[in-house]
Parts: C-alpha cells; sequence; structure tokens
C-alpha cells in the first residue's frame, strides 16, 4: 500500500457510492484490488437492491480497507472476523444484502474455519476473496494461496507449502455459488458478483488481483501490468468443470469461470422449518424439505 | 407456538437459566455460542427459548466467531448476546475489544472455572477478574457485573443489557459455576415492572450524521444496518464521522471519549449494598459467590461479638473507589474473600492508601471459601490493626 498520493481532480462515475472525503485510497499504483473494487460498485448498482439494504464487511489487510471507501453502511472488522460479524449482522437483518469482501489470508488463513462453517451452514452472504497470492500489507509474506515455489519475504528461497485450491474447498464445504476470475475479466466479475448478491445462501467470487508491491516484488514482476498481463494471458476459462480441477497452474493455465450454481436451502430456510415444527423426527424428517427447482444459469 | 419473553412467576431454576431468561426478558433476540462447562446451560436454554421468541440461536465455530457475531447482530439492531468460561472468555478479548473500539452495545457473560488453561471445567474460581478489566489489548473501561445468586443472574442480566446499551460497549458478567449452577428461587416480575433500555438512534438526517459525535452524556447515538445512515464502522482509530485517522490526536480523542463516557457516569454504574455496616469496625468486602460465604461469616463473627459488616459489590468494573476510600477511614479492617490470589484485593488497597487494613481470604478455587476462613481473617486484622 502506498500514501503518497494526491486527491483525484476528476470524479469517478461511482462517486455516489463512495465516500470521496476519504480518497485518495491506500492502494498502490497497479494494485488489482481498486478493479475489483469498482466491479463491486458496479454490481451493486445494477442489482437494483436497495441502497440502504446493502452492507459490507471487511477483515484487516489490503482488501480490507474496501469497507472504509464504500459510502453504504460498512463494517472494517478484525483479522480473519469478517465472516462470523456478517453472519450477525445478516441474521439480525434477514433482508439485508451483506457482501463479505476481504484478502486470501483474511478469509482462509486466519478465517478459515469461519469460511468452512459458514460455507457449511450456508449462510446467505456473498464473499469476495481477493487472492493477491500473499499477505501485501504486512509487505508480502507467505500466505495459505502462495504459489509452490514463489518468493515472498517469509519464504525467500520459495514456498515451501501447497496453496489451498480456494473455489474447491468452497464447494466441499458447500456453498452454491463459487467463481473464479482474475481483475481484468471486468465484466465476467461484475456480472458473477451481481449473480452471487442475488443468489440465496453462500456465494464465493475468488479474483485473481496482482499485487505488484509485494508480491510481484520478490518474484521478478515489479511492473504492474506485467503482472496483470502474466494472469490474464494464463488464464482459461473452464466453466460449470469441477473445481477441483480448476487449478492454478501458473507455468500453464489458471483456471477461471463460473464453476458452481446450486440451490440449498439456507441457515434460515431450515432454523425455520425446524422451529416451527414442520418437519418430523429424524432420520426420516417428514413432510420433506421444499428442494427449490434448480436455477437455469449462464 | 409463540412463546413469551418474559416468563412472570416464581421458578426453582439455576443462575445460567435465570441469565438466559433476564436476556429474553430485556429484549435480547440473538445468542451466539460455543459450549464449554459451565455456561453451556445459557446456550442450551437459548436455543429452545430464542425461536420461541422471535429470536435467533447460533452456536458458532469457536467463541472468536461467537463474539463477532454478536457485534454484527448489535449492529444489525438486535440486542445480542454469548455465555463462556475461561478459555471462550481469552478467545473473545479480540473481539470484546472490537466491541469497545466501535462502541457496540452487546453482553458476555463469563461462568467462571479454575484456570489457567483447562484448569477445573467443573469447579468455580473468580480468577477473571483482571482478565474482564484488562484482558483485551489497549486502554479502555470496562463495565463488569457479578452476581451471587440465580435471582441476581436474572436482575442483572436485565442490568447488563440497559448498562451496554446506555453507554454503548460490551459488557461483563463475571458469574461463577456454583452462581451458575445452583438452583434457588427465581421471581420472573411482570414485563411492565422490568426497565428496559434501548441505545439512543440518530436524529439528524443522514447526511449530517457523525457515528460518533457523543450527546451531551458523552455518548454517541447509534444507527443500525439498514436504517440510511450509511456509516463506517471500524476497529482502527478514527475520528467522529467513523473514518480511520492514524495519528496521535485523533488516538487521544478517541481514547478518552471511550474512558470518559465510563468514568464520568461511574456513580450511576456502580452498585453495592451495605450489610450491618452502621456500627462495623471490619468490613467484609465480598462479589460473586464469596457473598455468600461473607454474608455466613458477618452473622457468626457478629454472633461472637465482633462489630463485622459487609460491602456486597454488585459490580467490580468500574471500582467503587470513592466508597472503599470513604469506608477506610471508617473502619479499621477491609477483609476480602475472592477465589484467586488476589486480584480485585490489589484494587481494594489503592483505594484504601493505607487508611486502614486490608486482609485477603485467598482460595486458588475448586471450592467456594469457608466462612471460618474470613472470621479468622477479621477477628486477626482487628487484633492487628
Ligand atoms: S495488495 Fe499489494 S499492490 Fe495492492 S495495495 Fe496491497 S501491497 Fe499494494
Amino acid at each position: 500500500m502506498s500514501t503518497k498520493k494526491k486527491k483525484p481532480d476528476a470524479p469517478h462515475p461511482h462517486d455516489e457510492l463512495l465516500r470521496t472525503d476519504r480518497m485518495p485510497h491506500i492502494w498502490c499504483t497497479g494494485c488489482g484490488i481498486g478493479t475489483v473494487f469498482s466491479c463491486v460498485l458496479s454490481a451493486v448498482e445494477k442489482s437494483g437492491t436497495p441502497l440502504d439494504d446493502v452492507a459490507m464487511v471487511s477483515g484487516i489487510g489490503c482488501t480490507g480497507r474496501m469497507a472504509g471507501y464504500l459510502k453504504l453502511d460498512s463494517f472494517h472488522t478484525t483479522h480473519g472476523r469478517a465472516i462470523p460479524f456478517a453472519t450477525g449482522l445478516k441474521l439480525a437483518r434477514p433482508q439485508g444484502c451483506v457482501i463479505v469482501a476481504s484478502g486470501d489470508g483474511d478469509l482462509l488463513a486466519i478465517g478459515g474455519n469461519h469460511f468452512i462453517h459458514a460455507a457449511r451452514r450456508n449462510l446467505d452472504l456473498t464473499v469476495i476473496c481477493v487472492n493477491n497470492f500473499n499477505y501485501g500489507m504486512t509487505g508480502g509474506q507467505l500466505a495459505p494461496s502462495t504459489p509452490f515455489g514463489a518468493r515472498t519475504t517469509t519464504s525467500t528461497q520459495g514456498c515451501s507449502e501447497e496453496p489451498f485450491n480456494f473455489c474447491a474447498l468452497a464447494a466441499a464445504c458447500g456453498a452454491v455459488y463459487v467463481a473464479r476470475w482474475t481483475s481484468l475479466h471486468i465484466r465476467r466479475l461484475t456480472t458473477s458478483i451481481g449473480e452471487a448478491m442475488n443468489k440465496r445462501g453462500f456465494s464465493f467470487v475468488e479474483v485473481l488481483t496482482p499485487c505488484p508491491t509485494s508480491f510481484g516484488r520478490h518474484n521478478k514482476m515489479r511492473k504492474p501490468l506485467e503482472l496483470l498481463k502474466f494472469y490474464h494471458e494464463r488464464s482459461v476459462i473452464r466453466n460449470y468443470i469441477d473445481p477441483k480441477d480448476a487449478v492454478l497452474d501458473f507455468k500453464k493455465n489458471l483456471v477461471v469461470g463460473k464453476f458452481v450454481d446450486i440451490e440449498r436451502p439456507t441457515f434460515l430456510d431450515n432454523y425455520r422449518l425446524l422451529n416451527r415444527g414442520e418437519l418430523g423426527d429424524w432420520p426420516d424428517l417428514e413432510p420433506k424439505l421444499p428442494r427449490p427447482e434448480k436455477q437455469a444459469s449462464g | 407456538m409463540a412463546g413469551k419473553a418474559v416468563l412472570t412467576g416464581t421458578y426453582f431454576m439455576n443462575g445460567d437459566e435465570a441469565c438466559c431468561e433476564g436476556a429474553l426478558a430485556v429484549g435480547c433476540r440473538f445468542f451466539a455460542g460455543y459450549p464449554i462447562t459451565p455456561a453451556t446451560e445459557v446456550a442450551e436454554r437459548m436455543s429452545w427459548r430464542l425461536p420461541e421468541v422471535g429470536g435467533i440461536y447460533i452456536q458458532m465455530e469457536d467463541e472468536l466467531a461467537s463474539m463477532a457475531a454478536i457485534l454484527g447482530a448489535s449492529w444489525g439492531g438486535v440486542k445480542a448476546m454469548t455465555s463462556t468460561s475461561g478459555p471462550g472468555f481469552s478467545l473473545m478479548m479480540e473481539n470484546i475489544g472490537l466491541g469497545l473500539c466501535t462502541e457496540t452495545p452487546c453482553v458476555v457473560c463469563n461462568v467462571q472455572r479454575a484456570g489457567p488453561s483447562t484448569g477445573l471445567p467443573t469447579l468455580v474460581a473468580q480468577g477473571d477478574m483482571m482478565q474482564a478489566r484488562w484482558g483485551a489489548h489497549g486502554h479502555y473501561e470496562i463495565i463488569a457485573i457479578v452476581p451471587s445468586s440465580p435471582q441476581e443472574m436474572f436482575d442483572f442480566t436485565i442490568r447488563a443489557f440497559n448498562l451496554s446499551e446506555q453507554y454503548r460497549l460490551p459488557v461483563l458478567i463475571m458469574a461463577d459455576e456454583v452462581v451458575g449452577h445452583m438452583n434457588e428461587r427465581v421471581v420472573i416480575p411482570p414485563a411492565d415492572q422490568i426497565q428496559v433500555v434501548s441505545r439512543k438512534k440518530p436524529s439528524v438526517p443522514p447526511d449530517q450524521y457523525r457515528p460518533y459525535q457523543p450527546g451531551p452524556d458523552g455518548v454517541a447515538p447509534m444507527a443500525d444496518f439498514g436504517d440510511g445512515y450509511h456509516m463506517h464502522v471500524t476497529g482502527l482509530t478514527h475520528d467522529e464521522r467513523g473514518y480511520p485517522v492514524m495519528d496521535a490526536a485523533t488516538q487521544e480523542q478517541m481514547i478518552n471519549r471511550i474512558v470518559s463516557k465510563i468514568r464520568d457516569h461511574a456513580h450511576q454504574i456502580i452498585s453495592y449494598d451495605a450489610i450491618a455496616m452502621d456500627d462495623a469496625e471490619a468490613a467484609v468486602v465480598a462479589y460473586g459467590i464469596s457473598v455468600r460465604s461473607a454474608r455466613r461469616a458477618v452473622a457468626e463473627a457478629r454472633g461472637r461479638g465482633i462489630r463485622a459488616g459487609l460491602i456486597k459489590l454488585n459490580t467490580v468494573w468500574p471500582f467503587p473507589e470513592e466508597m472503599i476510600r470513604d469506608l477506610a477511614g471508617r473502619v479499621r479492617a477491609l477483609v476480602m474473600p475472592e477465589i484467586n490470589l488476589g486480584q480485585m484485593v490489589r484494587e481494594l488497597e489503592r483505594a484504601a492508601a493505607g487508611r486502614c487494613r486490608v486482609r485477603l481470604v485467598p482460595h486458588a478455587g475448586g471450592s467456594i471459601i469457608r466462612p471460618g476462613a474470613i472470621v479468622q481473617a477479621v477477628e486477626s486484622a482487628l487484633k492487628e490493626a
């Protein structure tokens, strides 16, 4: 992140949704987070959701600062705890649309336990994970996303750990919507965020994002454009493949696309059903859960 | 099958259950928790009582999440609480800090067991008193309430919610295993006799709203998610707009505000009872379950002609410094029984400032304090004094 920047002179098309009095933002030149943020703003506008009903919850890190620039109800919480905070917020106000936007380290290292359980419960949250393959804000340490062999300040000889496949993890835990794009797939990413917002249940959108300052610097890809092109050129779209097969192989290709779009009762659906006594005893549980039709989606 | 939130009547119930009923009676409609002895009964009762009254119970994956979830629910406009014991209380410290920094009303009930670490899961202690005061990092003021019976678990939980709503902070109920598990008579009054305080809401239009601009009472009105105020809430040091500002001046301002809103109202927050104190030359100062031992000890001492009295602390944080200072000028000795090896007694000594003798009746935990030990301490303190 950087702090030596001037106030922008020209208006931004999303000024209405921005805390312009907080500009300039802290993100580095060439950082992909701003692009992702822009896509979120477009998706919020396009979704038609009443703005008073949209909230954003972030954790800690470069991406965690998104909440601070959004001129809607926005919550910048503790490291890793965006999802449980959002859980309370959503359950207290079920009509609200709660977007969790945070980084890979925040959501899937320190917050990993919350992530898997929120997906299992199918909490109606939209989780956007900006994956920059390292801890950017603290200067570039290895994360659960750091590719095997990549250099960071805490793996100067190369990262000796295997990374998570976040999309496979989300799907295995029960997420009803799972997609991955790079921050250069602006149109597709915006569409995915919109679909995720409208989806009832735990939706997950991963965005591969260049971090030239921290990740790029240690991996000989210091120029923002170079890094952006690298991600984009190696990305291949494979919609609806099993997310287990949606691997990020930096030597060959980075599989992106929309992988999962299914229906499953949400936490609140089931909570209400059971507490109204509308189901018989376990294990028969008659009458059966009314399962909505699988949505035709494109 | 809508149930009643206020179960007016007379019951025989344990302290954990009474805590739950107090919370429901004052309007708590969200509970997030994680099972832990000896606080599990609060969660168990909440899990069926909350759906009855249209609320939400959720069992989280750990106590970090439980605490974060109740903060979120509170910003969603719902009164929220969690309950736990030592190991869980340690995990909750992280987001108790967030609650203090973001000034989020909520209630945490710690049914204390003996520690450190796993300690004695099923047995009593009062070892988390300083953790309650200073467990989260940074500087702040906290409110902690100490019930000594199931009835007080009911009554004080109501007060804990009211204080949290009034002063916008997490309020701690520092119960213990014996108070939580003992069954006693609990009287639940009619709903219209229960005082319910709710957070002040902003009265200005959204463009003029400054989420951390204090009112005359030092507390800022609080908008809920969905009210249209589009506020920003952060655990970073922030100004009155709620915006992060990374400098010493903003830090000074923010910390002073969250400290003063409690210090300036300490008189309204602090609660204690003076029992048999009129002619007392020694005061037993006790809190929580140790009040029960102290009551018996004072009666025994009186029976032996010793002029002992009891100061029963209903709140421990903020500490009643002025009251203790005055008291120390009037009695010859202060005796504090506590189920730790000396925590609140340090505050007692500090407040007494050498004006009278201060004696600790320590106990490492696992059982309550024998009244005889307190009588002995009173006797020897008066002899020396
Ligand atoms: S993610 Fe990297 S490039 Fe972006 S703001 Fe953080 S350090 Fe800078």
